[in-house]
């Protein structure tokens, strides 16, 4: 099952090279990874999505724990939360093809953050599920490139991962 | 307050944490340190001929006495050279302290001489590591590193040290940090009241029960807790390889060891259970055989000290995480508060099982002949010549195997040897931490002729430092374990598990300024051995022939359940 876990990292040289090598020491599985420092300067905060079975989600979040420098972790996927995702596109625009991609870029509520004769730039934000179907739904051969953030999340409600 | 250079901060820190001595080979990006080390009487410097014999002797002095080993090398192949000794020491949670010199902060980068990112290289095999960024660091640093090694599961811990930061001119505010602060890290200290609760009422339940033990309970001092309660319930126990020596190998209720090599009885045991409850043991595939088959009957108890070892590879059904002593002693009030009792009709037909599966124990061999001597034979020699009371470190292999099955361990700490890594090459330097610290005990390394040869190069360190040590080298002319799976499982083709070319090992003994004996014949076996020991200030070198064709037995049958063995060359269970 694919989860979100989300931690709290001592914002130290090292740190992220220790929980990457642990996925990869360990044969876990990285789907995305997204870190960045926090309100407080001393904490990162990463977020990794990876599948697995109960039992290697089980270890991920125990192994992880185990590093020194992570200072609380959670699995945002055991509760309900919010997940978003930046994604940028550059797409073929000409002729016609400009109103039918403007069109879809209103229906999935993008952006359009630059253009050229040829050439728009897109910003669509939300869940995973929601950019590949954007993707899906410009005809083909019309992306140029994707770039995209990896997952964030954050738990709804009152409950907070903070120290 | 005083003032000092981040070299002689490192030296300070050492006497001040209580560290009498440390193991190590100087280079370019230590020698500040190696300077520091001059000036001062406090803490003794052991030099090595390779720096991951260092580390074995960190080890085994650590092994044994339950605090950390603390090894100094320089940068770029020292630091390297270190990494087969601290991954011995990671796969056995053994505490140490690596402290490695590193080029200058400001070369860090470019490809400096002798330049290896060991925060890098070292990081999948210990527990942490960490750089020194400015010398007024040093003293916070160092104590995390004893404080991180030696607390919780323990192991090693690696600092990196830039030449710069130990810049003899550079001076600074020194003070022994007497605490550490890290809110990151907090080991368990006590266990879950209510699971150690059920635990005591199922182990009074039980009518088929085994007491699993490992290392933990060796690391974690609780030896007299197992005691205690192997006593008060009359259950048996059987210690896994890195256990042995945590309930008394001749107890009455011992069954020996359990696993790929243990005994009938341990193996057959855990197969037929009820309830297995493992103590400071983590289920290790040379425990477990086929997980699927792992215990079919059997509900399980699991006390460790690290939470990831549980259901990591077999699912448990009451997990305690926790110091196993604390959790043993919580226990023990619990039992004192039901005052229940097993009940003893169940627990009379269990051991009567139990005693026909000992009756036919697998691991009998066939008896030494004048011209042929059994490796085993010899381990039970030396148990008997040593008063079963020795120290005994070992390398890989057969004999390995050997000593850990008939040198009936009756304390702890007292088996030393590399059973996660298997690292050919431990016993002898680990023999040499221990007898630089225990001078008055009989410490013995078992090894093979090939194991030996990968750390023999320190046999100069033991003539320098005047450690009268014993080695016991069943020569089998072979790489015997190696050679004992292509027999099984390759139709004997040996491929490259032959020790051609052997040294003499006694004129080699010899010109490093050892005694070095020989047997051939088994009337010599004993004799020689006490002659042996009777040199209480020589080392001694004793090269025995063995049969080259004996196996190990019992062995499991992999991908079994834990019952299923090979007894001999042709028999199973
Ligand atoms: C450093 C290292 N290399 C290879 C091995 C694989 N290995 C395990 S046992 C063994 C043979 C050991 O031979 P010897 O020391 O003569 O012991 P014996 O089995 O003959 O008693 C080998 C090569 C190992 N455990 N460690
Ligand atoms: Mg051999």
């Amino acid at each position: 099952m694919r989860r979100i876990i989300s931690v709290l990292l001592e914002n130290e040289p090292g740190a992220l090279s220790r929980v990457v090598g642990l996925f990869s020491q360990r044969n876990y599985n990285i789907e995305s990874l997204t870190v960045a420092p926090t309100e407080d300067a001393s904490l990162s905060r990463l977020t990794v999505t990876t599948s697995g079975s109960d039992k290697v989600i089980e270890q991920i979040t125990k192994q992880l724990n185990k590093l020194i420098e992570v200072v609380k972790l959670v699995d945002l996927t055991e509760g309900a939360h919010i997940e978003r995702e930046l994604m940028m596109v550059k797409l073929k625009a000409v002729g016609s093809q400009r109103g039918e991609v403007k069109r879809t870029v209103d229906i999935y509520r993008g952006q359009i953050v630059d253009v050229t004769n040829s050439v728009y730039t897109v910003q669509v934000a939300g869940n995973s599920d929601k950019l590949d179907a954007f993707i899906k739904s410009i005809a083909e051969g019309s992306v140029l490139e994707v770039v995209r953030s990896g997952v964030s999340g954050i738990a709804r409600g009152e409950k907070v991962l903070s120290l | 307050m005083e003032l000092l250079s981040g070299a002689d901060m490192i030296t300070h820190f050492l006497a001040d944490e209580g560290v009498e001595h440390i193991y190590g080979y100087p280079g370019g990006a230590a020698l500040h340190i190696y300077d520091a080390l001059f000036r001062q009487d406090k803490v003794q410097h052991i030099l090595v001929r390779h720096e991951q014999a260092a580390v074995h002797m960190a080890d085994g002095y650590a092994r044994a006495t339950g605090k950390a080993g603390v090894v100094l090398v320089t940068s770029g192949p020292g630091a390297t050279n270190t990494i087969t000794g601290i991954a011995t020491a990671f796969t056995d949670s053994i505490p140490l302290v690596v402290l490695c010199g590193q080029v200058p902060s400001t070369l860090i980068g470019e490809d400096a001489f002798q330049e290896t990112d060991m925060m890098g290289v070292s990081r999948p095999v210990v527990k942490h590591n960490m750089a020194i960024r400015h010398p007024s660091e040093i003293p916070d640093v160092l104590k995390k590193a004893f404080y991180i090694a030696q607390s919780g599961r323990p192991g090693p811990v690696v600092v990196d040290i830039p030449k710069d930061m130990t810049a003899p001119n550079e001076r600074f505010e020194y003070e022994y940090p007497s605490k550490v602060k890290l809110r990151s890290y907090t080991p368990p200290m006590r266990g879950h009241s209510g699971q150690i609760r059920k635990a005591a009422e199922m182990l009074l339940n039980a009518k088929r029960p085994v007491i699993y033990a490992g290392g933990g309970v060796i690391i974690g001092g609780a030896s007299a807790q197992l005691i205690k309660l192997v006593d008060r319930l009359n259950y048996p126990v059987t210690c896994t390889l890195m256990g042995l020596g945590a309930y008394p190998g001749t107890g009455k209720n011992s069954l020996g060891m359990l696993g790929m090599h243990g005994s009938v009885e341990a193996n057959q045991a855990m197969h037929n259970a009820d309830l297995v409850i493992s103590i400071g043991a983590r289920f290790d595939d040379r425990v477990t055989n086929g997980t699927d088959k792992f215990c079919p009957g059997a509900r399980i108890i699991h006390i460790d000290i690290d939470p990831a070892n549980i259901s990591k590879t077999i699912k448990v059904d009451v997990p305690i995480v926790g110091p196993v002593g604390s959790v043993l002693n919580d226990m023990h009030a619990i039992f004192d508060e039901l005052a229940g009792q097993p009940d003893q009709d169940a627990l009379a037909s269990w051991w009567k099982e139990i005693d026909q599966w000992r009756a036919r124990h697998g691991g009998r061999y066939e008896p030494s002949t004048q011209d042929c001597i059994k490796p085993q034979h010899v381990v039970e020699v030396l148990h008997k010549v040593t008063k079963g009371d020795a120290f005994v470190t070992s390398d890989v292999g057969q004999h390995q195997m050997f000593a850990a099955q008939y040198y009936k361990f009756n304390k702890p700490n007292r088996w030393i040897n590399s059973g996660g890594l298997g690292t050919m090459g431990f016993g002898l330097p680990a023999a040499m931490g221990i007898k630089l610290t225990h001078p008055d005990e009989e410490v013995v390394c078992v090894t093979g002729e090939g194991s030996i040869q990968m750390n023999i190069q320190e046999l100069s360190t033991c003539k320098q430092y005047g450690l009268p040590l014993k080695v016991v080298l069943l020569n089998n002319e072979a790489l015997g374990m190696v050679k004992q799976w292509q027999d099984m499982n390759y139709e004997s083709r040996h491929s490259h598990s032959y020790m051609g070319s052997l040294p003499d090992f006694t004129k080699l003994v010899e010109s490093y300024g050892h005694v070095g004996l020989t047997v051939r014949k088994l009337d010599e076996l004993e004799s020689t051995l006490e002659k042996a020991f009777a040199m209480k200030d020589e080392l001694v070198f004793i090269n025995v022939y063995v049969d080259p064709a004996e196996h190990v037995y019992p062995m499991q049958i992999a991908r079994g359940s834990m019952n299923d063995m090979w007894l001999n060359k042709t028999e199973r269970t």
